[in-house]
Protein backbone atom coordinates (compact mmCIF):
# COMPACT_ATOMS: atom_id res chain seq x y z
CA UNK A 1 0.00 0.00 0.00
CA UNK A 2 1.29 3.37 -0.94
CA UNK A 3 1.99 5.66 1.94
CA UNK A 4 0.52 9.10 1.41
CA UNK A 5 2.65 11.87 2.77
CA UNK A 6 1.17 15.31 2.77
CA UNK A 7 3.33 18.11 1.41
CA UNK A 8 5.42 18.77 4.51
CA UNK A 9 5.72 22.51 4.04
CA UNK A 10 3.13 25.09 3.14
CA UNK A 11 4.21 28.62 2.17
CA UNK A 12 4.62 30.96 5.07
CA UNK A 13 1.86 33.46 5.57
CA UNK A 14 2.51 36.62 3.61
CA UNK A 15 4.42 39.08 5.70
CA UNK A 16 3.92 42.80 5.74
CA UNK A 17 5.85 45.12 3.46
CA UNK A 18 9.51 44.21 3.69
CA UNK A 19 11.55 47.34 4.23
CA UNK A 20 14.89 45.55 3.88
CA UNK A 21 14.16 44.80 0.24
CA UNK A 22 13.05 48.34 -0.56
CA UNK A 23 15.97 49.75 1.42
CA UNK A 24 18.36 47.64 -0.63
CA UNK A 25 16.72 48.77 -3.86
CA UNK A 26 16.70 52.42 -2.78
CA UNK A 27 20.46 52.34 -2.13
CA UNK A 28 21.09 51.03 -5.62
CA UNK A 29 18.82 53.55 -7.33
CA UNK A 30 19.85 56.59 -5.29
CA UNK A 31 23.59 55.81 -5.51
CA UNK A 32 24.03 56.40 -9.28
CA UNK A 33 21.55 59.31 -9.15
CA UNK A 34 23.62 60.96 -6.41
CA UNK A 35 26.81 60.60 -8.43
CA UNK A 36 25.20 62.60 -11.27
CA UNK A 37 23.56 65.13 -8.92
CA UNK A 38 26.61 65.75 -6.74
CA UNK A 39 29.20 65.98 -9.50
CA UNK A 40 27.05 68.26 -11.65
CA UNK A 41 26.56 70.40 -8.54
CA UNK A 42 30.31 70.52 -7.89
CA UNK A 43 31.24 71.29 -11.49
CA UNK A 44 28.59 74.00 -11.94
CA UNK A 45 29.58 75.64 -8.64
CA UNK A 46 33.34 75.28 -8.62
CA UNK A 47 34.62 74.78 -12.15
CA UNK A 48 32.42 76.40 -14.78
CA UNK A 49 32.64 80.17 -15.40
CA UNK A 50 34.63 82.08 -12.81
CA UNK A 51 35.04 78.89 -10.78
CA UNK A 52 35.26 78.97 -7.04
CA UNK A 53 35.66 82.80 -6.95
CA UNK A 54 32.09 83.23 -8.18
CA UNK A 55 30.61 81.85 -4.97
CA UNK A 56 29.10 84.47 -2.71
CA UNK A 57 25.66 85.26 -1.33
CA UNK A 58 24.49 86.56 -4.70
CA UNK A 59 25.60 83.35 -6.44
CA UNK A 60 23.63 81.10 -4.04
CA UNK A 61 20.63 83.45 -4.04
CA UNK A 62 20.68 83.51 -7.83
CA UNK A 63 20.69 79.72 -7.99
CA UNK A 64 17.82 79.32 -5.56
CA UNK A 65 15.75 81.82 -7.46
CA UNK A 66 15.74 79.28 -10.29
CA UNK A 67 13.18 76.43 -9.90
CA UNK A 68 15.56 74.10 -11.74
CA UNK A 69 18.27 74.41 -9.08
CA UNK A 70 15.65 74.34 -6.32
CA UNK A 71 14.47 70.93 -7.49
CA UNK A 72 18.07 69.84 -8.09
CA UNK A 73 19.20 70.76 -4.57
CA UNK A 74 16.03 69.33 -3.06
CA UNK A 75 16.61 65.98 -4.79
CA UNK A 76 20.24 66.03 -3.68
CA UNK A 77 19.26 66.81 -0.09
CA UNK A 78 16.60 64.13 0.23
CA UNK A 79 18.49 61.39 -1.59
CA UNK A 80 21.81 62.05 0.16
CA UNK A 81 20.25 62.24 3.61
CA UNK A 82 18.17 59.07 3.24
CA UNK A 83 21.01 57.23 1.47
CA UNK A 84 23.51 58.22 4.15
CA UNK A 85 21.19 57.51 7.06
CA UNK A 86 20.24 54.12 5.68
CA UNK A 87 23.94 53.33 5.30
CA UNK A 88 24.54 54.35 8.91
CA UNK A 89 21.57 52.22 9.97
CA UNK A 90 23.20 49.24 8.26
CA UNK A 91 26.45 49.86 10.11
CA UNK A 92 24.56 50.16 13.42
CA UNK A 93 22.78 46.89 12.67
CA UNK A 94 26.15 45.28 12.02
CA UNK A 95 27.94 46.51 15.09
CA UNK A 96 25.48 47.39 17.88
CA UNK A 97 25.08 44.19 19.84
CA UNK A 98 22.55 45.29 22.46
CA UNK A 99 19.01 45.63 21.22
CA UNK A 100 18.28 48.79 23.25
CA UNK A 101 21.48 50.48 22.05
CA UNK A 102 20.70 49.49 18.48
CA UNK A 103 17.11 50.71 18.62
CA UNK A 104 18.00 54.04 20.26
CA UNK A 105 20.87 54.70 17.81
CA UNK A 106 18.58 54.04 14.87
CA UNK A 107 15.84 56.23 16.32
CA UNK A 108 18.35 59.08 16.82
CA UNK A 109 19.66 58.59 13.27
CA UNK A 110 16.25 58.92 11.65
CA UNK A 111 15.25 61.80 13.92
CA UNK A 112 18.39 63.74 12.92
CA UNK A 113 17.83 62.84 9.27
CA UNK A 114 14.21 64.01 9.42
CA UNK A 115 15.18 67.27 11.11
CA UNK A 116 17.91 68.06 8.58
CA UNK A 117 15.70 67.19 5.63
CA UNK A 118 12.93 69.38 7.04
CA UNK A 119 15.28 72.32 7.70
CA UNK A 120 16.94 71.99 4.30
CA UNK A 121 13.63 71.81 2.46
CA UNK A 122 12.41 74.85 4.37
CA UNK A 123 15.53 76.82 3.48
CA UNK A 124 15.33 75.95 -0.22
CA UNK A 125 11.72 77.07 -0.52
CA UNK A 126 11.59 80.00 1.89
CA UNK A 127 14.96 81.47 1.02
CA UNK A 128 14.81 85.25 0.59
CA UNK A 129 17.34 86.34 -2.06
CA UNK A 130 16.81 90.04 -1.31
CA UNK A 131 16.73 90.48 2.48
CA UNK A 132 15.79 93.97 3.59
CA UNK A 133 18.62 96.13 4.90
CA UNK A 134 21.43 94.06 3.36
CA UNK A 135 24.42 95.71 1.72
CA UNK A 136 23.47 96.34 -1.89
CA UNK A 137 26.73 95.09 -3.41
CA UNK A 138 26.19 91.63 -1.86
CA UNK A 139 22.72 91.09 -3.35
CA UNK A 140 21.97 89.42 -6.68
CA UNK A 141 21.38 91.69 -9.65
CA UNK A 142 17.62 91.04 -9.85
CA UNK A 143 16.82 92.49 -6.40
CA UNK A 144 14.58 95.63 -6.54
CA UNK A 145 17.08 97.77 -4.57
CA UNK A 146 19.40 97.54 -7.53
CA UNK B 1 64.24 -0.85 -12.84
CA UNK B 2 63.06 2.68 -12.58
CA UNK B 3 66.14 4.79 -12.25
CA UNK B 4 64.42 8.06 -11.70
CA UNK B 5 65.70 9.97 -8.74
CA UNK B 6 62.88 10.76 -6.41
CA UNK B 7 63.34 14.11 -4.78
CA UNK B 8 63.82 13.81 -1.08
CA UNK B 9 60.86 15.01 0.90
CA UNK B 10 61.86 18.17 2.67
CA UNK B 11 61.66 18.43 6.41
CA UNK B 12 60.23 21.55 7.99
CA UNK B 13 60.49 22.98 11.48
CA UNK B 14 57.21 24.65 12.28
CA UNK B 15 55.70 26.40 15.24
CA UNK B 16 51.98 26.01 15.76
CA UNK B 17 50.14 28.63 17.77
CA UNK B 18 46.85 27.05 18.72
CA UNK B 19 43.98 28.91 20.35
CA UNK B 20 43.08 26.63 23.22
CA UNK B 21 40.15 26.68 25.60
CA UNK B 22 39.12 24.10 28.17
CA UNK B 23 35.75 25.09 29.64
CA UNK B 24 36.46 23.09 32.81
CA UNK B 25 39.70 24.93 33.60
CA UNK B 26 39.97 28.16 31.61
CA UNK B 27 37.87 31.29 31.93
CA UNK B 28 39.02 32.43 28.51
CA UNK B 29 40.91 31.10 25.52
CA UNK B 30 44.71 31.31 25.34
CA UNK B 31 47.40 30.80 22.70
CA UNK B 32 49.63 27.75 23.19
CA UNK B 33 52.68 27.10 21.01
CA UNK B 34 54.07 23.78 19.83
CA UNK B 35 57.37 23.27 17.98
CA UNK B 36 57.24 20.26 15.71
CA UNK B 37 59.04 18.85 12.73
CA UNK B 38 56.91 18.08 9.70
CA UNK B 39 57.44 16.88 6.14
CA UNK B 40 56.88 19.08 3.11
CA UNK B 41 54.02 16.80 2.10
CA UNK B 42 52.15 17.25 5.38
CA UNK B 43 49.00 19.22 5.88
CA UNK B 44 47.95 21.32 8.86
CA UNK B 45 45.72 18.44 9.93
CA UNK B 46 48.80 16.17 10.12
CA UNK B 47 50.46 18.76 12.34
CA UNK B 48 47.42 18.79 14.62
CA UNK B 49 47.50 14.99 14.73
CA UNK B 50 51.18 15.07 15.62
CA UNK B 51 50.45 17.40 18.52
CA UNK B 52 47.49 15.37 19.71
CA UNK B 53 49.12 11.95 19.33
CA UNK B 54 52.65 12.77 20.45
CA UNK B 55 52.62 15.90 22.60
CA UNK B 56 49.27 16.71 24.19
CA UNK B 57 46.37 14.28 23.90
CA UNK B 58 43.94 16.83 25.29
CA UNK B 59 44.02 18.93 22.10
CA UNK B 60 40.49 18.79 20.73
CA UNK B 61 39.38 19.30 17.15
CA UNK B 62 36.93 17.80 14.67
CA UNK B 63 37.96 15.78 11.67
CA UNK B 64 36.36 12.86 9.97
CA UNK B 65 37.33 11.93 6.43
CA UNK B 66 40.51 14.04 6.46
CA UNK B 67 40.35 14.42 2.69
CA UNK B 68 38.35 17.58 2.08
CA UNK B 69 34.98 15.91 1.63
CA UNK B 70 33.20 15.81 4.98
CA UNK B 71 33.81 19.43 5.96
CA UNK B 72 34.49 18.70 9.65
CA UNK B 73 37.82 20.45 10.08
CA UNK B 74 37.11 24.01 8.99
CA UNK B 75 39.24 26.30 11.13
CA UNK B 76 40.87 29.70 11.01
CA UNK B 77 44.47 29.21 9.86
CA UNK B 78 46.64 32.34 9.75
CA UNK B 79 43.47 34.44 9.83
CA UNK B 80 41.76 32.69 6.95
CA UNK B 81 39.06 30.04 7.09
CA UNK B 82 40.33 26.82 5.55
CA UNK B 83 40.01 23.07 5.88
CA UNK B 84 43.02 21.81 7.86
CA UNK B 85 43.04 18.70 5.67
CA UNK B 86 43.38 20.72 2.45
CA UNK B 87 46.05 23.17 3.63
CA UNK B 88 49.63 22.10 2.95
CA UNK B 89 52.09 23.34 5.54
CA UNK B 90 54.70 24.21 2.89
CA UNK B 91 52.22 26.64 1.28
CA UNK B 92 52.05 28.74 4.44
CA UNK B 93 54.49 31.42 5.49
CA UNK B 94 56.83 29.44 7.75
CA UNK B 95 58.97 32.40 8.77
CA UNK B 96 56.37 32.91 11.48
CA UNK B 97 54.21 30.54 13.54
CA UNK B 98 51.09 29.01 12.04
CA UNK B 99 48.14 30.47 13.93
CA UNK B 100 45.20 28.09 14.31
CA UNK B 101 41.89 29.23 15.82
CA UNK B 102 38.34 27.93 15.87
CA UNK B 103 36.03 29.44 13.23
CA UNK B 104 34.52 32.73 14.38
CA UNK B 105 30.93 33.65 15.18
CA UNK B 106 29.86 30.36 16.76
CA UNK B 107 30.22 29.54 20.48
CA UNK B 108 33.50 27.74 21.24
CA UNK B 109 32.95 24.51 23.17
CA UNK B 110 36.53 23.32 23.55
CA UNK B 111 39.78 24.20 21.73
CA UNK B 112 38.92 24.17 18.02
CA UNK B 113 35.39 22.80 18.43
CA UNK B 114 32.45 25.17 18.09
CA UNK B 115 28.73 24.64 18.56
CA UNK B 116 27.48 24.16 15.00
CA UNK B 117 23.78 24.09 15.91
CA UNK B 118 22.96 27.73 15.03
CA UNK B 119 24.62 27.10 11.66
CA UNK B 120 22.61 23.92 11.03
CA UNK B 121 19.39 25.62 12.17
CA UNK B 122 19.75 28.26 9.45
CA UNK B 123 20.33 25.41 6.97
CA UNK B 124 17.17 23.62 8.17
CA UNK B 125 15.15 26.82 7.94
CA UNK B 126 15.55 27.10 4.17
CA UNK B 127 13.99 23.65 3.55
CA UNK B 128 17.04 21.84 2.16
CA UNK B 129 15.10 19.10 0.37
CA UNK B 130 13.27 18.64 -2.92
CA UNK B 131 9.77 20.09 -2.74
CA UNK B 132 7.52 18.65 -5.43
CA UNK B 133 3.85 17.81 -5.34
CA UNK B 134 3.59 15.19 -8.06
CA UNK B 135 4.38 11.57 -7.32
CA UNK B 136 6.26 10.32 -10.37
CA UNK B 137 6.51 6.64 -11.32
CA UNK B 138 10.10 7.11 -12.49
CA UNK B 139 13.00 9.46 -11.90
CA UNK B 140 12.52 13.17 -12.58
CA UNK B 141 14.35 13.99 -15.79
CA UNK B 142 16.39 17.14 -16.20
CA UNK B 143 18.32 18.54 -19.15
CA UNK B 144 22.07 19.06 -18.81
CA UNK B 145 21.48 22.82 -19.15
CA UNK B 146 18.99 22.85 -16.30
CA UNK B 147 21.39 20.81 -14.19
CA UNK B 148 24.23 23.19 -14.96
CA UNK B 149 22.18 26.16 -13.70
CA UNK B 150 22.76 25.27 -10.04
CA UNK B 151 25.80 23.00 -10.38
CA UNK B 152 28.09 25.34 -8.44
CA UNK B 153 25.97 25.33 -5.30
CA UNK B 154 25.64 21.52 -5.18
CA UNK B 155 29.29 21.37 -4.13
CA UNK B 156 28.64 22.64 -0.60
CA UNK B 157 29.87 20.36 2.19
CA UNK B 158 28.45 22.46 5.07
CA UNK B 159 31.86 23.07 6.62
CA UNK B 160 30.75 26.58 7.75
CA UNK B 161 33.94 28.21 6.44
CA UNK B 162 31.89 30.77 4.48
CA UNK B 163 29.31 31.62 7.13
CA UNK B 164 31.96 32.03 9.84
CA UNK B 165 34.08 34.28 7.60
CA UNK B 166 31.15 36.67 7.13
CA UNK B 167 31.47 39.91 9.15
CA UNK B 168 27.69 40.29 9.17
CA UNK B 169 27.33 36.85 10.75
CA UNK B 170 30.01 37.65 13.36
CA UNK B 171 27.90 40.45 14.80
CA UNK B 172 24.43 39.24 13.90
CA UNK B 173 23.92 35.58 14.70
CA UNK B 174 20.37 35.82 13.36
CA UNK B 175 21.60 36.29 9.78
CA UNK B 176 20.94 33.17 7.71
CA UNK B 177 24.53 33.24 6.49
CA UNK B 178 26.11 32.36 3.14
CA UNK B 179 25.93 28.57 3.56
CA UNK B 180 22.15 28.53 4.11
CA UNK B 181 21.64 30.84 1.12
CA UNK B 182 23.91 28.68 -1.05
CA UNK B 183 21.85 25.61 -0.18
CA UNK B 184 18.61 27.49 -0.83
CA UNK B 185 20.09 28.51 -4.22
CA UNK B 186 20.74 24.84 -4.97
CA UNK B 187 16.97 24.15 -4.83
CA UNK B 188 15.59 27.53 -5.96
CA UNK B 189 17.29 27.13 -9.35
CA UNK B 190 16.59 23.40 -9.66
CA UNK B 191 14.03 22.94 -12.45
CA UNK B 192 12.52 19.89 -10.67
CA UNK B 193 11.80 21.78 -7.48
CA UNK B 194 8.53 23.61 -6.87
CA UNK B 195 9.37 25.29 -3.59
CA UNK B 196 11.29 28.29 -4.95
CA UNK B 197 8.57 30.71 -3.87
CA UNK B 198 8.63 29.40 -0.30
CA UNK B 199 12.41 29.66 -0.07
CA UNK B 200 12.56 33.10 -1.68
CA UNK B 201 9.95 34.22 0.82
CA UNK B 202 12.02 32.85 3.70
CA UNK B 203 15.17 34.61 2.47
CA UNK B 204 13.33 37.88 1.75
CA UNK B 205 13.56 38.48 5.47
CA UNK B 206 15.08 41.09 7.72
CA UNK B 207 17.84 38.54 8.43
CA UNK B 208 17.83 37.16 4.89
CA UNK B 209 19.77 38.00 1.74
CA UNK B 210 19.50 41.79 2.20
CA UNK B 211 21.92 41.61 5.14
CA UNK B 212 24.65 40.52 2.69
CA UNK B 213 27.25 43.27 2.33
CA UNK B 214 29.03 41.65 -0.66
CA UNK B 215 32.42 41.61 1.06
CA UNK B 216 33.31 38.38 -0.81
CA UNK B 217 34.80 36.84 2.37
CA UNK B 218 32.60 33.78 1.79
CA UNK B 219 33.74 33.24 -1.79
CA UNK B 220 37.35 33.52 -0.66
CA UNK B 221 36.82 31.12 2.24
CA UNK B 222 34.98 28.35 0.40
CA UNK B 223 37.25 25.27 0.21
CA UNK B 224 35.10 23.95 -2.63
CA UNK B 225 35.54 27.05 -4.78
CA UNK B 226 31.82 27.88 -4.82
CA UNK B 227 31.12 31.43 -5.99
CA UNK B 228 29.11 32.12 -2.85
CA UNK B 229 28.63 35.87 -3.24
CA UNK B 230 27.45 35.36 -6.81
CA UNK B 231 24.91 32.78 -5.63
CA UNK B 232 23.61 35.23 -3.00
CA UNK B 233 23.34 37.95 -5.68
CA UNK B 234 21.34 35.57 -7.87
CA UNK B 235 18.92 34.89 -5.02
CA UNK B 236 18.54 38.67 -4.51
CA UNK B 237 17.75 39.06 -8.21
CA UNK B 238 15.24 36.20 -8.04
CA UNK B 239 13.45 37.84 -5.11
CA UNK B 240 13.32 41.19 -6.94
CA UNK B 241 11.90 39.53 -10.06
CA UNK B 242 9.58 37.37 -7.98
CA UNK B 243 10.75 34.16 -9.60
CA UNK B 244 13.73 31.88 -9.98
Amino acid sequence: MAVIIETPNSPRTKKQANWEKYGWLFMRVSGPLLIVLVFTHLISNLVVGEGIKAIDFAFVAGKWADPFWQVWDLAMLWLAMIHGTNGMRTIVNDYAEHETVRKSLITILWAVCGLLVLLGTLVIFTFDPCPAGAAVELLPSFCPVN
Amino acid sequence: MADKAIAEVISLKVTLMIRRFDPEVDSEAKWVDYDIEMYGTDRVLDALHKVKWEIDGSLTFRRSCAHGVCGSDAMRINGRNRLACKTLIKDLDLSQPIYIEPIKGLPVEKDLIVDMNPFYQAYRDINPFLMANDKPKRERLQSPEDRARYDDTTKCILCAACTTSCPVFWTDGQYFGPAAIVNAHRFIFDSRDEGAEVRLDILNDKEGVWRCRTTFNCTEACPRGIEVTKAIAEVKQAILKGRA
